[in-house]
């Protein structure tokens, strides 16, 4: 059997002066799709960023091996050049930087890193016209500054545009679905299934279990107190949007 | 005090401001006589009297608040030797030439503030239209040239335009009549090569330029300096622009000085009623640059666009001062100045808008705004608001930041290295100034230029 695609080991973290990732430990292979659900400060966002190399944090103990090579030894470049893709909560604006141009240069930033050749200009209006027909997203918004005067429902819709544009193989979606409305969640939703294939892993964080009706997950866990209390299937989410987060503080974490 | 110290002769000592101040002197008493041979006597005594005025305020001192941050003492040491007497085209003059020369853009080209007509192409200008050697055109131009040349700019009280004035013995004059319209753009290409220098010795070039544009003329001059990287020289420069009514011109300066130069560079408008002046300021190059803009929109509803963009890393300081004087009513100014500073470079920003009694309905927006990439860089920044009418609207703000942590962090979890994301988003600074580049050429110059320096230590 191949190597996970990723593998969490006891991962401890601290940021801001607070230890808040106490021990993770959850491997991911290709094709699957984690989900990771948990109350507010349980360590969702902060998971997502020390996998996307945030520098406000700080690796206390344990590792975190990508394609069987230390990720957290990677700046964060170079982690996207390897296929790791984070979709941002609060994707930020960037005046003066055309959202077309910036996406086509980190797609040939990548590109060249493997080997490829770059793509040129009628390629990449081509290859994002039809991204961006994908998830409804406005063609004027390629032609704006990245972010600049979106909407929220519009920058969660760009996260999921850049994605589906630099095909990564491990996906990381911290809360893509906080701020849309059911029509955009459904898009979003279609835009990341329309990526899911055998090569291709998603971690999709998130709050509430209804984004788990349309892009449906291989796991559940339920991160809480900064470690992962609790896995299951799809069903698990179900049981948690019923009843909270409050019946697992009693229940021992189950076996995965 | 003993009887022998007193008998002997003043002598400044050696490296001071009062030696170069008596070497100028000197310089002029050799020169004065031979260009009064030549001139009307109205120049020879408007020169002498700029003589005088730059021997009585002497070479500023940091103790002057315009000069408050601005320490000219490498250039007050000695006096420049006056450059480039040979008068030929040397192969260094060629090279920095092509460096900067727009394509197919007509081009007058001054050689150490001379006149240089086997380098000047001036093929497709319309009729009526003059470029001219200033002291040519004394004879077939003289009605503009007596009228303006040296009551634009102040020898009064600025000491570099008196020492310019004192030396005006070439330059550049441009007439746009009225009603005719510059079809291509007009670059004036200031040349230093400082030829004439001993070795390690500074040189110096006085370059001047009258424009005038009757009623409704409409142009586009490109003002270029460019000289060489591997010695010291002193561009002491003075422009002074005349608009009539309704008249507009654009104005790009484009600054490429040596590494280590001196550019001391005044502008001075006069804009007339609906008049409408633009002022591009594209500092790139030197080590101590100082450039004065002194816009006077003295007829109502003349507009005044001032747009500013510098880079300096090194030690280099560069400072600049405006002056937008709002003496009629419903004129707007509009002012931005970015500046990119990296090492331990140094800048200066001092925006100052006068808003006279009868200048009723004025509309001021001055912006400035400065990129530090290193701790050491460092920058000063005033605005200076004097406001004597009472139904005005103006307004000013600085901000003064480094690269934000967040977007460098964004674009990288994209794949981009941090050097990319660097030079993304400094370019994406100094885009709004670049945007506001009306020609294509210099736009594309601008870009490549800014990307060289950037990589040279920006980054």
């Amino acid at each position: 059997m191949a190597a996970p695609m990723l593998e969490i080991r006891n991962l401890q973290v601290r940021g801001g002066g607070k230890d808040i990732l106490r021990g993770i430990d959850l491997t991911v292979n290709a094709g699957e799709v984690h989900a990771i659900m948990g109350p507010n400060g349980s360590g969702k966002s902060t998971l997502a960023r020390i996998l996307s190399g945030h520098p406000d944090y700080e690796l206390v103990g344990g590792e975190v091996l990508y394609q069987s090579r230390s990720l957290t030894d990677m700046d964060p470049d170079a982690r996207a050049r390897e296929g790791v893709f984070m979709a941002f909560q609060y994707p930020v604006e960037i005046p003066g930087v055309n959202n077309a141009y910036f996406l086509k240069a980190a797609l040939n930033a990548q590109r060249k890193h493997r080997g490829e050749p770059e793509v040129d200009a009628m390629e990449f209006m081509a290859l994002v016209r039809e991204r961006a027909k994908l998830l409804s997203l406005d063609e004027t918004l390629l032609n704006r500054p990245v972010n600049e005067g979106f909407s929220g429902g519009e920058k969660k819709r760009n996260e999921i545009f850049q994605m589906t544009v630099l095909e990564p193989t491990l996906a990381i979606l911290d809360e893509t679905d906080s701020g849309l409305d059911i029509d955009a969640l459904k898009i979003v939703a279609s835009g990341v299934n329309a990526m899911r294939s055998p090569a291709r892993a998603f971690i999709v964080i998130t709050h509430y279990q209804r984004l788990l009706d349309y892009i449906v997950p291989d796991y559940v866990h339920v991160l809480q107190g900064g470690r992962i209390v609790q896995s299951g299937d799809k069903d698990l989410a179900l049981r948690l949007e019923e009843q909270g987060y409050g019946w697992l503080e009693t229940e021992p974490a189950g076996a995965r | 005090m003993s009887r022998a110290v007193e008998e002997r002769a003043p002598r400044p000592p050696a490296g001071s401001a009062d030696q170069a101040i008596a070497g100028y002197v000197a310089e002029f008493d050799r020169f004065d006589q031979a260009a009064t041979a030549r001139q009307p006597a109205w120049l020879s005594g408007a020169r002498r009297a700029a003589m005088a005025r730059f021997r009585e305020l002497g070479f500023p001192t940091t103790r002057q608040e315009a000069w408050r941050f601005t320490s000219v003492a490498p250039i007050a040491r000695e006096a420049g030797v006056r450059a480039g007497r040979d008068g030929a085209a040397s192969d260094e003059a060629r090279d920095l030439l092509r460096r900067v020369s727009l394509a197919g853009v007509p081009a007058v080209v001054l050689l150490d503030g001379r006149f240089a007509p086997e380098l000047s192409s001036l093929a497709g200008l319309p009729p009526g239209v003059v470029v001219s050697d200033l002291m040519s055109a004394l004879g077939s131009h003289r009605e503009p040239i007596e009228r303006h040349l040296t009551h634009v700019a102040d020898a009064t009280h600025q000491p570099f335009v008196a020492l310019n004035t004192a030396f005006l013995d070439g330059g550049v004059l441009v007439v746009i009549p009225a009603r005719t319209t510059l079809s291509s753009p007009l670059q004036l290409i200031m040349v230093t090569t400082g030829a004439a220098g001993r070795a390690g010795q500074m040189t110096v070039s006085h370059p001047r330029v009258l424009l005038v544009a009757g009623e409704r003329g409409e142009g586009q001059l490109v003002e270029t300096y460019v000289g060489p990287d591997d010695r010291p020289y002193f561009t002491n420069a003075v422009t002074e622009v005349v608009l009539d009514a309704g008249a507009i011109l654009d104005h790009y300066k484009l600054l490429r000085e040596g590494s280590q130069a001196a550019h001391l560079g005044s502008m001075y408008v006069e804009a007339a009623r609906s008049s409408t002046f633009s002022s591009h300021s594209l500092a790139l190059g030197g080590q101590l640059v100082r450039n004065d803009v002194v816009a006077t929109l003295g007829g109502e509803g003349a507009e005044c666009t001032l747009n500013g963009l510098y880079l300096a890393g090194g030690t280099a300081l560069i400072d600049n001062h405006t002056t937008i004087d709002h003496a009629q009513p419903h004129c707007p100014s509009h002012e931005v100045y970015k500046g990119i500073l990296w090492d331990r470079a140094r800048a200066v920003f001092n925006g100052k808008i006068i808003v006279r009694p009868d200048a009723q309905k004025t509309d001021a927006k001055q912006t400035n705004k400065a990129l530090l990439l290193s701790d050491q860089a460092q920058i000063n920044t005033k605005p200076e608001l004097e406001i004597f009418a009472n139904d005005v609207k103006c307004t000013h703000g600085a901000a003064i930041g480094q690269l934000d942590e967040d977007a460098l962090f964004y674009l990288r979890t994209r794949g981009l290295t941090l050097a990319d994301a660097r030079a993304m988003l400094i370019q994406a600074f100094a885009g709004d100034i670049i945007q506001r580049v009306k020609l294509p050429t210099l736009r594309a110059e601008l870009e490549r230029t800014l990307q060289a320096r950037l990589l040279e230590g920006a980054s």
